[in-house]
């Protein structure tokens, strides 16, 4: 604080010259992160693109062109198309019910109760803890013999031990516990969006809406879902891309199995390009999920701009 | 009397519904509690009460995940990762956060939406030509190997946060700081940095957070089980063959999620401003 007072003597060096150009030194603040980014982010995307037309393996790293070749071969595969319609299955259905209870939660969290800061405390852990730890808990959870559910169920008198269900061994409930798992990630962080976007919603719009009349959906629809549509959005576009692009619950909880029936587009291409290395086929597999990171992308773009407005 | 049984049943449904999120939520925890603590011989026994102790609980898996297997040595692995990517991201992310802030205009608005959306360019895109980038610099199989990739989503994420920050920052601070002699660079270093030590300190939690929680590129580049970092470390070394130490795995599980859990409860209202304030500026 002391420099404050005593003008600093200023030496009139090139150097210094520089240092208080506003547009000079903004460039050169810029440049380690830009020159990292491009480096580790820009070049090894566009090596991906190269590989997925190249002939590239681990046991054989040649750069020979085959054109589109290994696209035919990924699409003409039939587990391809079932691993394609199941990452999209995944991906929407665990957003849509992360969404649906993250509304949920975010309205019973916005009601003063005493142990509030407790309860959300509770809430954000899922979205916090290193998912490739939460997934094994949960598999215990799902055990073929030891399943805490199964317990629970026999010990209602639900189900007998020999009828229990085989959670990860059957294709459509295996399907359903990786879903469950994925939201179960995701709807904290709902949570956190609505709250921020709900709270910011000023106190005067509700009350003269409350005074003109409008009851508790109304006010709920109409005039704060609306006005917190853009960060919501931008939310929904974090949850989309993590989960389309995510392999880590599949590869920990199921392995794909059984039989395929959980093998996602991450998963696949990671089977693909690094366990078999056959790099080429599992770029061709990974790129796959450029059309609809684009569009998110696209999408993204225009809720910014239209918040700025 | 009406208006008290309404009253009654509402509150009861809303507690209801708490209670229903918060074991939703909480349970996989609990789980890795009881089973850490459990013996084999109740923990494998399906006629026992799983939620509870049958026997009494046992330190021994944790004994065994210190003495027997390298987990103490997982445990460092991350903290070295963790703070050398950290070192690495304030050094490049602090100067963009606020070059873009500050400094960049119009252009740099486009430039931040940029670095940003690199942020979405997801590791299962990525790990296929970062492998070979790794090994080419000799650095496969290595957890040097995590502390130069990491960087390649924690500065996108990063400069964004702070971005939000700095712009949120009155300007004229720095401002007179100017009309009293310091330079540009010198007002960024002797204003800007130590009043931001809160924005800062949040960009250093979430940082350090992100490199615990990564996991596929740690999976692909690092094999030899004693360079993993503790969340790789975990699921892929207490599991040999078909046989899961399921109790030294919870252990493991819990130690390394407790501080994180902590982190983001501490963090999370400064990183909900930092975040809705680059959106909102």
């Amino acid at each position: 604080m002391v420099s404050i007072a005593e003008p600093i003597a200023k030496p009139a060096s090139r150097f210094r010259f520089i240092l208080d150009r506003r547009d000079v030194l903004g460039a050169i603040f810029m440049a380690p992160a830009i020159l990292y980014v491009l480096l580790l982010v820009g070049l090894p995307f566009l090596l991906a693109m190269y590989y997925s037309v190249s002939a590239y393996t681990l046991y054989n790293p040649t750069w020979r062109f085959v054109g589109l070749a290994n696209f035919v071969d990924v699409v003409n595969n039939p587990t391809f198309l079932r691993t394609l319609g199941n990452t999209f299955l995944f991906t929407f259905a665990s957003n849509f019910l992360g969404l649906v209870m993250g509304k949920f939660g975010a309205f019973l969290l916005l009601q003063p109760f005493p142990g509030r800061k407790i309860v959300r405390a509770l809430v954000i852990l899922p979205w916090a803890v290193p998912i490739a730890l939460a997934t094994i808990a949960w598999e215990w959870i799902f055990d073929s013999l030891y399943s805490v559910v199964n317990w629970t169920l026999i010990a209602l008198g639900i189900v007998t031990r020999p009828e229990a269900p085989n959670w990860l061994g059957t294709p459509e409930l295996a399907m359903l516990c990786i879903i469950i798992i994925n939201a179960w990630r995701f709807f904290p962080f709902a949570i956190v969006i609505f709250l921020a976007g709900i709270t910011a919603v000023p106190q005067d719009i509700i009350d003269a809406a409350t005074v003109d009349g409008a009851g508790f959906w109304r006010r709920n629809y109409q005039i704060i879902v609306p006005m917190i549509l853009p960060i919501v959005a931008i939310g929904l576009i974090f949850g989309i891309v993590f989960t389309f692009t995510d392999l880590s619950i599949v590869f920990l909880l199921t392995n794909g199995g059984p039989a395929g029936a959980t093998s996602v587009l991450g998963f696949q291409g990671f089977q693909v390009g690094i366990a078999s290395g056959d790099v080429a086929h599992g770029a061709a597999i990974s790129l796959f999920m450029l059309p609809v990171l684009l569009i998110v992308v696209i999408a993204m773009l225009r809720f910014i701009r239209r918040r700025e407005i | 009397m009406q208006r008290i049984v309404t009253l009654v049943a509402g509150r009861t449904l809303f507690w209801l519904a708490i209670a229903f999120f918060v074991i939703v939520c909480a349970f996989p925890f609990y789980w890795m509690v009881i089973v850490s603590l459990k013996e084999n011989s109740d923990l494998y026994n399906v006629t026992n009460i799983p939620f509870w102790f049958t026997e009494p609980p046992t330190l021994e898996h944790f004994r065994y995940l210190f003495e027997q297997t390298l987990f103490g040595r997982w445990l460092l692995n991350s903290l070295i990762i963790g703070v050398c990517v950290t070192a690495i991201t304030l050094v490049t992310a602090v100067p963009a956060g606020y070059s873009l802030a500050r400094m960049t205009g119009r252009a740099g608005e486009t430039l931040g939406i940029g670095i940003f959306l690199t942020y979405l360019v997801p590791p299962s895109l990525l790990f296929l030509p970062l492998s070979r980038i790794v090994a080419d610099l000799g650095l496969q199989n290595s957890m040097w190997s995590l502390v130069l990739v990491y960087p390649t989503f924690t500065i996108p994420f990063s400069t964004w946060l702070l971005m939000g920050f700095f712009k949120a920052m009155p300007p004229e601070i720095e401002e007179a700081a100017i009309v009293d002699g310091c330079s540009l660079f010198g007002a960024f270093v002797r204003m800007t940095i130590p009043l931001s030590v809160p924005a800062i300190l949040t960009a250093v939690i979430f940082t350090f957070t992100l490199t615990l929680q990564e996991f596929v590129y740690a999976l692909t580049f690092v094999s030899s089980s004693a360079q993993k970092p503790v969340t790789l470390g975990v699921v892929t070394d207490l599991i040999r063959g078909d046989v899961f130490y399921w109790g030294e795995l919870m252990g493991g599980a819990l130690i390394a999620s407790v501080p994180v859990g902590i982190a983001y409860n501490i963090f999370l209202d400064r990183f909900i401003a930092g975040i809705t304030g680059g959106a909102v500026k």
